[in-house]
């Protein structure tokens, strides 16, 4: 009877789940969406307590409060850190996943008649998921977090990708045997745990900062699948919805990273971004043309469409409400100010859509880079704010160019620009940007928060007059 | 109201067959009742086929805007496996196994927790144009 009870409870929770990712598709119901998953879990955790025969409720309990001390001050991080704080809450759900799996496997080698091979092969899916996701997604944080002894430039050696590939080959093979035969080859199963604890650096290890986005997503899939597989071992259909629902949405953001930069799965892993641009050979040193805040200032005010580009150097210099400030003064003076949003901008995605809305820009006004191209030859100014390599011509045209085919913000096709960076230092991937030599590009040098700033003191004081 | 009850009309067969399979074999298998009994591991996986193509549905139509909320949404809704921490630590099981699931338990609650908090504090940052004049 109880059973059937906590199964019902089980199935309102999964559909409330489901009803929770449908309703995140406006932003007018996506509260809902956050209400429909707090009921879910509570349904399923009230329920699961019924569970007869629960003795160990200090355990429990201190658990649970332990959770909430941690998890109340996790998310109230800056919104900056938001990345961070994602990558982290992925090395929980996938140590979660480990410790479980290792802990069934354990607890029915007692009872070896339950290590059926369908258990087994969930369990070992399961922990090899769960710590590979465990030690990955904690590099990641740190690698965001800029922790000093991480190393923040992808690190390659030579043959990495074959050590990789055959420390998880031992693994699986590892796997296998144990599969085949759980009782005698106990001793293999801590060597897998150790096996995919180093896996998951070894992977995360050669990523650079610009292909967070895609890791981040790719993380997120893994620890969803870790779900499932939890589910596999514990015949929980809650679990298996959930995890496939989690691990659907990592997979979903993954392709959509990916194809954002023209690149596919195996190349953000595998090739190692930034290596391929030492040998670009600084032949010309071209002359870009400068522009005074002032001057830009009078421009901006004869403008009546103007597109921001935010990139991830608007978040380092935290100079998002400093572009608010401008998007007031230029909205007042009757100008139509949008954002252009590259999927891939910021370090996970979506991330310049949380910032610029924290700063108070109405969402409207967030625009898909696909949706504001064919907009950008009516536009009188684009005002780059450190972004690079999406707004980088040389996508379209330079074949040479380790960037060709990324889709890119045509930011060189609207009447004028001005790209505010700090100096003439190429962005991550070492690769010129051509936009800063066109004839219509003017640069603004600073940092982007002083710059913003500036102009919009000029066009408060021209506006006052 | 028609708009958001679209989704439902569009996969109303994914729905009701989902439903189905997680209903019949946890009733089926209230009745046997036999703990050592082999999981019906093809219903599993059936669950698991069904709700892969409604988290692909569903996730493509999330908006643009909201990808960092979706991520830290299908996180909070990913440590779902509290449930099974949960039981894990709750039987009477040897002391290592317990303090395993304590930490697993510790986890996941991690992520309920700042999942959802965090979630609900970025939603509320969205603004629409209008709601913000009123």
């Amino acid at each position: 009877m109880i059973y059937s009870i906590i199964q019902f409870a089980y199935i309102i929770a999964t559909a409330l789940f489901i009803f929770s990712l449908h309703w995140m598709k406006d932003p007018k119901t996506a509260r809902h969406g956050v209400f429909a998953g707090i009921a879910a879990m509570t349904v399923a955790i009230v329920s699961t307590i019924l569970e007869p025969g629960i003795v160990n409720w200090e355990w429990i309990s201190v658990a649970i409060v332990l959770g909430f001390i941690v998890g109340v001050p996790l998310s109230k991080v800056p919104l900056t850190a938001v990345p961070q704080r994602t990558a982290l809450s992925h090395a929980f759900g996938g140590l979660a996943a480990g410790l479980v799996g290792t802990a069934k496997y354990y607890l029915w080698l007692e009872t070896p008649q339950d290590l059926t091979v369908f258990r087994m092969v969930a369990i070992i899916a399961e922990i090899i998921l769960g710590f590979l996701t465990f030690t990955g997604s904690l590099m990641a944080a740190g690698k965001l977090q800029e922790i000093k002894w991480i190393p923040q430039r992808p690190v390659t050696y030579r043959g990495q990708n074959i050590i990789n590939l055959s420390l998880l080959g031992i693994a699986v093979i590892g796997g296998i045997a144990v599969i085949l035969n759980p009782v005698e080859y106990t001793f293999i199963f801590p060597i897998i745990i150790i096996l995919a604890l180093l896996f998951g650096v070894l992977l995360v290890i050669p990523i650079g900062g610009a292909d967070m986005p895609t890791v981040i997503s790719l993380l997120n899939s893994y620890a969803g699948l870790s779900a499932v597989a939890m589910g596999f071992v514990l015949d929980n259909k809650l679990l298996v919805t959930a995890g496939a629902l989690d691990g659907s949405s990592g997979l979903i953001l993954s392709i959509i990273m990916c194809k954002a930069m023209n690149r596919s799965f195996t190349n953000v892993l595998f090739g190692a971004f930034g290596q391929v641009q030492t040998a670009k050979a600084g032949v010309e040193t071209r002359s870009v043309k400068q522009e005074t805040s002032e001057g830009a200032a009078q421009i901006l005010e004869q403008a009546s469409k103007v597109v921001i580009v935010p990139g991830y150097g608007m978040a380092v210099a935290q100079a998002q409400y400093r572009i608010r400030e401008l998007y007031d003064l230029l909205t007042k003076q009757g100008a139509d100010v949008k954002f252009a949003i590259h999927p891939v901008a910021g370090r996970m995605p979506g991330h310049m859509n949380v910032l610029l809305a924290e700063a108070k820009i109405p969402y409207e006004q967030l625009i898909e880079m696909d949706d504001i191209n064919s907009d950008m030859p009516q536009v009188d100014v684009v005002i780059v704010v450190g972004a690079n390599d999406v707004v980088n011509p040389a996508a379209r045209s330079d074949k040479t160019s380790p960037i060709y085919g990324m889709p890119i913000i045509d930011a060189d096709k609207a009447k004028m620009c001005f790209a505010i960076k700090r100096s003439m230092n190429p962005g991550f991937a070492g690769i010129e940007n051509e936009l800063y030599f066109a004839d219509r590009t003017f640069m603004l040098f600073g940092d982007a928060k002083a710059v913003i700033g500036e102009l919009v003191k000029e066009l408060s004081a021209s506006q006052a007059s | 109201m028609k708009t958001r009850f679209k989704f439902l009309r569009q996969n109303k067969i994914l729905i009701i067959s989902f439903l189905f399979l997680n209903f019949i074999p946890s009733i089926a298998y209230a009745e046997s009742e036999g703990s050592h009994s082999e999981p019906d591991y093809i219903a599993l996986l059936f669950v698991f086929m069904l709700a892969t193509f409604i988290g692909l549905g569903v996730v493509t139509r999330v908006s643009r805007l909201l990808h960092t909320p979706l991520m830290s949404l299908t996180n909070a809704i990913s440590a779902i496996a509290v449930v099974g921490s949960l039981i894990l630590t709750g039987l009477d099981h040897p002391d290592y196994i317990t303090i395993l699931g304590a930490i697993a338990l510790f986890a996941s609650m991690t992520n309920i927790v700042s999942g959802f908090l965090i979630t609900d504090r970025m939603l509320k940052m969205f603004k629409s144009k209008e709601s913000k004049k009123s």
